[in-house]
């Protein structure tokens, strides 16, 4: 009975989806006024029903209902209880609901919430949110019903892929989903704020938050990604520049710059045309993200579904949604009325600069990502990596972040490269000592650039604060530094780890040991240990850094039973100044009794910046959010209390 | 600098760098992409074209059986990758993904050596029970058959 329900759940949502769309069009037009009233609890409602239809598969995974063909081909009763839970988006038709689920809770919060814009852009803002829904809607209910029963239930399920056995799994996907559905309230907003034709500050300042909220959750969801990823896949990377990474990537990369450009029509109301591109293409890239993920052209894990007939669906919905929005920009730009001029150098400037860097740096990575399946459909096969994502990426990265130490400094409008000369010359000499240093240490050219750059820029993220009251500044100011700075430290992660890492692949027996960097590791022991469905090889070994204290670390080699895997659990240590790095593999084959084990270890100096400063880029736009959504509070509260005087006086 | 710009020439003067810049970054792609896609070679391509030194490149192929041996360092292991028609000998220092065995299907990501000899810096083999190289999809049925039937025996 619960399956039937959540499935009833998700039919009524997508009739309520229908609907909003409907009344929203007539609303919009003549002599419809009537429905207009109808949208906004028609899009709570539908909220509240796909959040009823989501809630029921968790509690069908929950109880390992496995009469439920999606619980009996995903979850098995052995699962601890966590990986039950997260099971229920750990696959494809899960997924595609969690993420309707969260856009019908965005909607409805959309509708409830906010009242700043005309009344015709909000209708089409949200008739455009249920257009979108509405694409998914049918696709779960068409070609992915994930309710669907077993005529007779088998004995026990067939478990989850043990790589997504992790808390990374519980986090990640939901994390990159609200990323992704955050965008596409972006894209209702810009749809109909191109509509009605309202593009201004006041539609800028109604998408914001909505887009600072997305940019936060994809920060997180790509810094995560990559942590997982790093300690997970045993190879010691931390970004593999895999279509599935990119696919997270390029919205990101979108999102700052329509955070950027959106700021810019808030505060100066210019941009307006370039921000609404940007609104169509961040979401058109979350459908992209989505489409390669899920539509099974790739294989990786990832990739839930196999089935064409679902590619097919998807790259449908991502041709009339992006195809759509396209028409009605192309249809609708010239009549949105030109915004406020500025300089070429000034704050505009460089975000303008910065914004057509970003996109230069998405259409890059948006080619390599497709190119391999275009070949692929003239038969050759090709994979594109890092020799080709490094460079070319970096020749628009570099001046991308020269300009975004200066940003900031400048004044709107128009202002003197002269008159900021000084205070940008403290990290630059910086840059260029640190550049100075690196000579002649065999560090290669990529990490030795970005080096210099970090440490410019890390000063240079903070120069906006100088001059200022403190106390007084407003938290968007410190949000912008905050991220800024991560930025950098992000930076100097990447570069240290890759300039200065030690790798050490060797053989050992009980007893012996090694050396890697500053690190001396000791194999003590490898014996078999057992967990709830897997066995495993572990290893004990001791490493102390520098002769210092002895820590004891334990990688192991997993093999899961229910499916059939296998897995590396990595051990790490983590220091101030960076992480030692082990992996277990087999007994040294071709020597059997000999007693030799596979060690892999690398000694990585200050790779965890990596991920703080990713942690820090999401803190900065938390900060910018909470700065935000307070002003407008107080502005609300302004507003009521002035309408409440008006009223007093008898107007 | 001219202090009036008209605010449809800015729009313009914009819209023209932007694209300009993006096409650039088109034309840069495109360039790169040609010179740095790692193509993926069988060992009969290999023995009739075999790629320049320094590109990096994708082999797969069947693990020959009884090829496979270990250096005296426990962690270099050496093998003969074939298709039927020609074979490559392999080196490869790391740690082996767990199912790769002799006689079953793998990718090697690496480039040529000057000896002939194909250097990986990683295999990729089947690492679930579903997954079998996106590249060996498109080997004749009974190579894919004897694929699945190694791979998948569950020892």
């Amino acid at each position: 009975m619960i399956a039937e329900f959540g499935l009833v759940a998700l039919w009524l949502a997508g009739a309520l989806a229908l609907l909003q769309l409907v009344a929203g069009a007539v609303g919009l037009s003549k002599g419809g006024e009537a429905l207009s009233g109808l949208v906004r609890p028609v899009a709570a409602a539908q909220g509240v029903l796909a959040l009823v239809s989501f809630a029921t598969l968790v509690a069908l995974f929950a109880r390992t209902d496995l009469s439920v063909k999606l619980v009996a081909m995903n979850s098995h009763s052995a699962k601890p209880m966590i990986y039950k839970i997260a099971g229920a988006w750990g696959n494809h038709e899960g997924s595609m609901l969690l993420w309707v689920m969260v856009m019908g809770l965005a909607g409805a919060f959309v509708a409830m919430v906010e009242r700043r814009l005309p009344e015709r852009t909000m209708l089409a803002t949200l008739a455009g949110q249920a257009f979108v829904s509405l694409g998914f809607y049918a696709f779960l209910l068409l070609s992915s019903n994930p309710f669907e029963r077993l005529v007779t239930p088998p004995p026990e399920g067939n478990g989850l892929n043990p790589l997504l056995q992790d808390m990374g799994l519980a986090f990640h996907p939901p994390t990159l989903y609200f990323g992704y559905v955050g965008l596409s309230v972006a894209f209702s907003f810009a749809i109909g704020a191109l509509v009605t034709r309202e593009v201004g500050p006041a539609f800028a300042r109604a998408m914001r938050p909505w887009v600072l909220g997305a940019w936060i959750f994809l920060t997180i969801g790509i810094t995560a990604g990559s942590y997982w990823a790093y300690y997970e896949l045993g190879w010691g990377g931390w970004w593999f520049w895999d279509p599935v990474e990119n696919a997270s990537l390029m919205p990101w990369l979108a999102a700052t710059a329509l955070l950027h450009s959106a700021s810019v029509l808030a505060s100066r109301d210019a941009l307006r045309a370039w921000t609404v591109m940007l609104g169509v293409v961040a979401f058109s890239m979350s459908m992209v993200g989505t489409f390669l993920v899920r539509s099974g052209i790739l294989t990786s894990v990832h990739a839930f579904a196999v089935d064409p007939e679902r590619g097919s669906f998807i790259l449908a919905l991502l041709a009339i949604n992006i195809g759509g929005a396209l028409t009605l920009f192309a249809l609708r730009a010239g009549t949105v009325t030109e915004g406020k001029r500025f300089a070429p150098i000034s704050r505009e400037g460089a975000l303008v600069f910065n914004n057509v860097m970003l996109s230069a740096i998405l259409g890059i990575i948006l080619f390599g990502t497709l190119y391999p399946l275009v070949t692929e459909a003239f038969d050759t096969r090709v994979s594109v990596g890092p020799p080709y994502f490094n460079p070319v990426s970096a020749v628009f990265f570099v001046p991308m972040l020269l300009v975004l130490a200066v940003g900031p400094l400048l004044r709107w409008r128009r202002d003197r490269l002269d008159r900021v000369g000084k205070v940008v010359a403290i990290p630059a000499l910086l840059a260029l000592g640190v550049a100075a240093f690196l000579i002649g240490r065999g560090v290669s050219l990529l990490p030795y650039v970005g080096m210099a750059l970090a440490a410019g820029l890390a000063v240079a993220s903070v120069l906006p604060l100088r001059e200022r009251n403190l106390r007084r500044t407003p938290l968007a100011v410190w949000g912008m530094v905050a991220a800024h700075l991560g930025v950098a430290v992000a930076l100097f992660g990447m570069a240290s780890d890759s300039a200065f890492k030690v790798e050490r692949l060797v053989a050992l027996r009980a007893g012996e040991a090694t050396q890697v960097g500053p690190w001396k590791v000791m194999l003590k022991s490898v014996r078999p240990v057992a967990g709830p469905n897997w066995t495993a090889m572990e290893a004990d070994m001791f490493a102390s850094y520098e002769g210092g204290i002895v820590t004891e670390i334990r990688p192991q080699a997993r093999s899961f039973w229910a499916p059939l895997q296998q897995t590396t659990e990595s051990a790490l240590v983590t220091r101030w100044n960076g992480q030692l790095y082990a992996v277990i593999g087999e007994e040294a084959p071709g020597s059997p009794g000999d007693g030799r084990w596979q060690l892999r270890l690398w000694w990585k100096p200050f790779v965890t910046l990596i991920w703080y400063g990713g942690l820090l880029i999401a803190f900065g736009g938390l900060l910018a959010l909470i700065g935000r959504v307070a002003s407008d509070l107080r502005r609300f509260a302004a507003r009521g209390k002035i309408a409440c005087r008006r009223e007093r006086q008898g107007r | 600098m001219p202090t009036v710009i008209k605010p449809k020439h800015q729009r313009l003067v914009l819209l023209v760098i932007a694209l300009a810049v993006l096409i650039a970054a088109g034309l840069l792609a495109a360039w790169a992409l040609r010179n740095q896609a790692s193509y993926f070679y069988v060992p009969s391509e290999i023995a009739t074209a075999p790629p320049e030194v320094t590109r990096a490149v994708r082999l797969g192929g069947m693990v020959e059986k009884g090829s496979l041996r270990t250096d005296a360092d426990g962690v270099t292991i050496h093998f003969v990758v074939g298709d039927g028609k020609a074979r490559v000998p392999v080196r490869f220092a790391g740690i082996a993904p767990s199912l790769f065995v002799e006689g079953s299907g793998v990718v090697a990501e690496g480039r040529m050596a000057p000896d002939g000899t194909f250097v990986a810096d990683n295999l990729l083999a089947k690492h679930d029970e579903n997954y079998v190289p996106r590249e060996l999809q498109d080997m004749t049925e009974h190579q894919k058959r004897e694929i699945v039937a190694e791979t998948t025996d569950t020892r």
